[in-house]
């Protein structure tokens, strides 16, 4: 019998009302707000190990040997392991298996694991890690990707080269001729810093030994299965011997796609043969997780006199850092919506993702298509600018609609006309003027730290356009699975809804409640907990699991509901008149028998992208959301304020106002904290910031408040018509802030994070 | 790592002198965080926590008050705001409400970061520092002498902090700190000041560029004879713009991952500028300012 530690998700009993369409409040939401919930750091088992991971000062060096013996002998410790240990496949990775479990023979980045400790206290094992004796030659780290991507002199980070993928897409007539009949032709380069994912809970998960040599692991993560799928082998384990229990997910936005402490804890638990649990602090969380892939954009676009693109050229570069994480997939997003959703008759667009010895990137919150929308939304308002129309005027003469092919030659469908979105964001009321009088610190750039009375504050006005893709694309069969039991508890009529999603803070554990509501016609919903004794549910990202386990939730219901039906003629001898009907009689009907029904669920397939010209109907879905930003500046000390950011999206379906609200203004805050602070600040491949206290993620003065007018244009391919909503916020907001503090200044500003530096003195 | 916990000031102090290496410990906003990343591993902490009148404040027969190390932030902005003004407005600009709740000027102080809120206003209105030993007693210690280094202070290893002693504001003050986002920030840079119209003299404090908070004498000397107390006309914007520029001059920043040295010449030279204009503004309007 295997031992369950305490800290655990438990079941979730939701509201006894709401179905699809109403607000209602999550069913861990109080849980959350008082402390009670239990993290994935909070997991417990009397008589763990703690497991310490001893990293790379150095983001490029040879490992010449390691000397665990010091280590070995300090008392308390249980295992010191390096990639010796590692029991079967030495590599992992999402896409491509360079990512070595411990680092062998050499580092390349800072912060790359190298050794493993195990004790009885972590502190003792803190100790014991600086006693691991690791002999270094440091080499001189790779860190300019345009270099590493071109120069055929520059080093490689692995034997195989240092492009990752290089994809272009090659759209319509030819761009050289199209230059030549162009009016006006602006270009410019532009960079993205590193954003982090800035989640609150620390990696942490606990690993239990089982009886059969097995594993049982308890992580936070955002796909349990494919984080099965790469820890087995690494472990020399057969799936089935990898039980994985979700543990309460403090916050992911992508940087829990990529494994953690996973394998290193299942090691030393199969090592020693005790529970360890591994719990990063804040900085080592900075190192060990990916970040948003940091960018050089070098665009050039023309257009005629009257206001009409004729070409856009872009090649972007994405540093993806030491290993490849999900930067195939990045490079994909960036190429395929690198100009975004416009009508421009010839295009050529190439992305670049570069390995580099800087800090590795993956998945954030927008993934590639983030980057190209702030280099894309800039040069549509530069170009506006050049011609000397209104920016908003000029996005709406060029916009594609539905019927309108994008960059790869995939048809925009079943989506709201961005013309249309456009007039309805730029006739939105516009928040008061600033009250000259007004002795409000905190409605003033600089906020109570008290920097101006009004002295250099100017106000400006910025639009921002994002498309995303939702759910995988370039032929991924990203399917989900659910499994809905319907019973007699007690009298009354209850569901069980399993999946194997992750809720990561997104709503999905409100919104199956409400889906099996709202098919199944029963009051008591319970949510269990999530593990691999169902079938996959693909990642929490995307935006996708409204759509995928949304479906796959909606479709196992209807096949209880068939059942109940069928049942309900059975027994009273014919057909139930409603929905209601048949639950009402469920009692009588169902007795002691269970209904326990599995579906999958398939979104329509898609294709791969042409690796010269990258046609393709690549995406599943694609969202698109607007932004208009009004800020204030303080011209003088390059201080910002955001007055408001209001938006217009599409979201096909609404599920859940309260929850999708939520989601738009996260989203936004996420992408006003690139705009304006986020940046992992590396020099020579070392991180500066590792902390809080420079890493700085917007509060609740930073961050205005928002109108929102929220489209319904039913998408007839997804289930109930929604349209995924959590990331393409994230996307608009960044250049519609960015728009208004060049509106307000008279500045370029072709980097993000704005810093004060970049605007000071400019009055 | 042991954990000491006296109940009066004389055992505070028996216990520091037994144990030099001991950190004092009240609010615990810095040190615990000092401890959770593992920066210090210091020998015993010393939780001042039972010491009850470090957290009182007292009007003093010179006419000072003498304000506790341990009254946190959200004391000193709510009973002292009205007479400390800048140091007040310093206070707001720190951390979350929560650390406001918590943290103490006796911690800013016994940090001696270059950063620390507290400091600016503390050397602008001439405040001193009440230190004291077993051995050797009390001592004062004027804030313009006290930061002797990058998180440096002159304490001895035996000695604590008391107490700060400072006069109510007799003109306007003003603290204005530059951050990259619009709350709970560590300053880029700042700047405090104050004005004392009964010796028709400015206070000044720099912080965050330099190794120390500093004074800048050079734009106070100026300054002060520019000012026309008697006659208060209005402040010449040349001479405002003339004291920021030597405000920047007695600073001597650094480019780190906070901003660059030039910026933070520039924004001291404008938030210099403005003080001043606010703070003599309020001066001619009769006033001393309150905590906003």
């Amino acid at each position: 019998m295997t031992m369950t530690p305490a800290k655990v998700p438990r079941e979730l009993d939701s509201p006894l009302d709401g179905g699809v369409g109403e607000s209602r409040r999550r069913p861990d939401g109080t849980l959350k707000v008082t402390g009670e919930f239990a993290y994935s750091s909070d997991l417990w088992l009397e008589g763990m190990l703690w497991g310490v991971t001893l990293r790379s000062p150095h983001p490029r060096a040879r490992i010449r040997s390691i000397d665990v013996s010091e280590a070995l002998a300090h008392p308390g410790v249980e295992a010191v392991l390096t990639h010796e240990d590692v029991p079967g496949f030495k590599f992992y990775g999402l896409e491509h298996k360079d990512q070595p479990v411990l680092a062998i023979d050499q580092v390349r980045y800072q912060g790359e694991p190298v050794a493993l400790v195990a004790a009885d206290h972590p502190e003792v094992a803190r100790r014991a890690a600086a006693k691991i004796k690791v002999d270094y030659e440091v080499l001189t780290p790779i860190t300019d990707a345009r270099r590493a991507a071109f120069d055929p002199d520059c080093e490689k980070v692995h034997e195989d080269g240092n492009v990752v993928r290089h994809q272009p897409v090659i759209f319509g007539g030819d761009v050289a001729e199209a230059r030549a009949g162009a009016d006006v032709i602006v270009s410019e380069t532009f960079e993205v810093g590193i954003q982090d994912q800035a989640f609150l809970g620390p990696e942490s998960g606990l690993a239990v030994p089982g009886e059969d040599g097995g594993v049982d692991l308890y992580v936070a993560t955002q796909w349990m299965h494919s984080d099965l799928w790469q820890i087995a082998p690494c472990l020399g384990l057969p799936e089935e011997k990898v039980r994985m229990t979700m543990a309460g997910v403090g916050g992911a936005f992508g940087g829990r796609e990529d494994l953690s402490m996973q394998i290193h804890a299942a090691m030393l638990a199969m090592r020693t043969g005790k529970p360890v649990k591994i719990v990063y602090n804040r900085e080592e969380s900075f190192f060990g997780h990916v970040h948003r892939h940091p960018a050089r954009m070098r665009y050039e676009y023309g257009a005629t006199r009257d206001g009409k693109l004729v070409f856009a050229e872009a090649e972007i570069i994405l540093d993806g850092g030491a290993y490849a994480s999900s930067t195939p997939n990045v490079v994909g997003n960036a190429a395929s919506l690198g100009v975004g959703p416009y009508k421009i008759p010839s295009i050529r667009v190439d992305a670049y993702g570069v390995y580099t010895n800087n800090p590795p990137c993956g998945a954030m919150r927008g993934f590639g298509a983030v980057q190209a929308c702030f280099a894309y939304e800039s040069m549509m308002d530069r170009m506006a600018a050049a011609l000397g129309l209104d920016p908003v005027t000029f996005r709406q003469i060029n916009a594609a609609h539905p019927g309108d092919a994008l960059a790869t030659g995939q048809v925009l469908e079943h989506m709201a006309p961005l013309a249309e979105m456009l007039g309805r964001l730029k006739a939105m009321p516009m928040p008061p003027e600033r009250d000259a009088a007004g002795h409000d610190l905190r409605e003033l750039p600089g906020g109570v730290s008290n920097t101006t009375h009004g002295e250099g504050v100017r106000r400006g006005v910025g639009y921002g356009v994002g498309i995303k893709n939702i759910c995988f694309s370039e032929g991924f069969d990203d399917y989900s699975t659910a499994r809905v039991r319907l019973s007699i508890i007690g009298g009354e009529p209850t569901v069980l809804v399993h999946t194997s999603a992750a809720e990561v803070g997104q709503g999905l554990v409100t919104l199956k409640a409400q889906i099996a509501r709202s098919e199944l016609g029963v009051r008591r919903v319970t949510i269990a907990p999530a593990d691999n004794q169902v079938g996959s549910a693909g990642s929490s990202s995307a935006s996708r699991q409204s759509y995928m386990t949304g479906g796959a939730v909606k479709v196992a219901c209807e096949a209880v509901r068939e059942r109940m039906f069928k049942l309900f003629e059975e027994r009273l001898g014919r057909p139930p008149a409603s929905l209601a009907e048949a639950v009402e009689h469920l009692p009588e009907v169902l007795g002691d028998e269970v209904i326990d029904e599995t579906r999958e669920f398939h979104h329509h397939r898609t294709e791969r992208m042409d690796p010269v010209t990258g046609q393709a109907n690549s995406h599943t879905q694609l969202a698109i959301c607007v932004h208009r930003a009004v800020v204030d500046v303080d011209v003088e000390l390059g201080l910002v304020k955001v007055v408001e950011l209001a938006a217009v999206q599409d979201v096909g379906k609404i599920m859940n106002p309260l929850s999708l609200e939520g989601q738009i203004h996260g989203g936004t805050a996420q992408g006003l904290g690139l705009a304006l602070m986020e940046e992992i600040v590396v020099a020579d491949g070392k991180v500066r910031n590792p902390s809080f206290t420079d890493y700085l993620i917007p509060t609740i003065l930073d961050m205005p408040p928002m109108r929102l007018d929220i489209l319904e244009y039913a998408d007839p391919r997804a289930p109930y018509g929604l349209r995924g909503a959590g990331e393409p916020p994230t996307l608009s907001s960044t250049p519609a802030i960015v728009a208004a503090i060049r509106d307000a200044s008279g500045l370029a500003l072709t980097r993000v994070p704005v810093r004060p530096e970049h605007i000071a003195g400019s009055s | 790592m042991e954990f000491l916990r006296p109940t009066s000031w004389g055992e505070a102090l028996a216990a520091k002198a037994d144990a030099p290496g001991a950190v004092p410990i009240a609010g615990g906003t810095d040190v615990m965080v000092e401890l959770n990343f593992d920066k210090h591993r210091p020998e015993a902490l010393l939780d001042l926590n039972r010491v009850g009148e470090l957290a009182t404040w007292s009007e003093e027969e010179d006419g000072r008050l003498r304000v506790g190390a341990a009254v946190p932030y959200a004391r000193i902005i709510g009973e002292l705001g009205g007479r400390l003004p800048g140091l007040a407005m310093a206070a707001r600009t720190v951390g979350s409400p929560q650390i406001r709740n918590r943290g103490t000027v006796g911690g800013n102080l016994g940090a001696a970061s270059p950063a620390g809120d507290s400091h600016p206003p503390l050397l602008a209105a001439d405040a001193e520092i009440e230190v004291e030993s077993a051995a050797r007693g009390t001592r004062m210690i004027p804030a313009g002498e006290f930061y002797t280094g990058v998180k440096r202070s002159a304490l001895a290893p035996d000695e604590l902090i008391r107490a700060f002693h400072v006069r109510p504001a007799e003109g306007p003050q003003q603290f204005s700190k530059i951050g990259t986002r619009n709350a709970m920030v560590i300053a880029v840079c700042s700047f405090g000041l104050a004005l004392h119209p009964s010796d028709q003299r400015i206070g000044t404090g720099i912080g965050s560029a330099a190794p120390t908070p500093r004074r800048a004498f050079e734009a106070e000397e100026y300054a002060a004879g520019e000012l026309d107390w008697a006659g208060r006309s209005p402040l010449d914007e040349r001479v405002a713009r003339r004291f920021g520029e030597l405000a920047a001059r007695a600073a001597a920043p650094i480019d780190d991952v906070r901003g660059t040295a030039e910026y933070r010449l520039h924004a001291l030279s404008v938030m210099a500028r403005r003080t001043l204009t606010w703070a003599w503004k309020d001066y001619l309007n009769g006033g001393a300012t309150a905590c906003a």
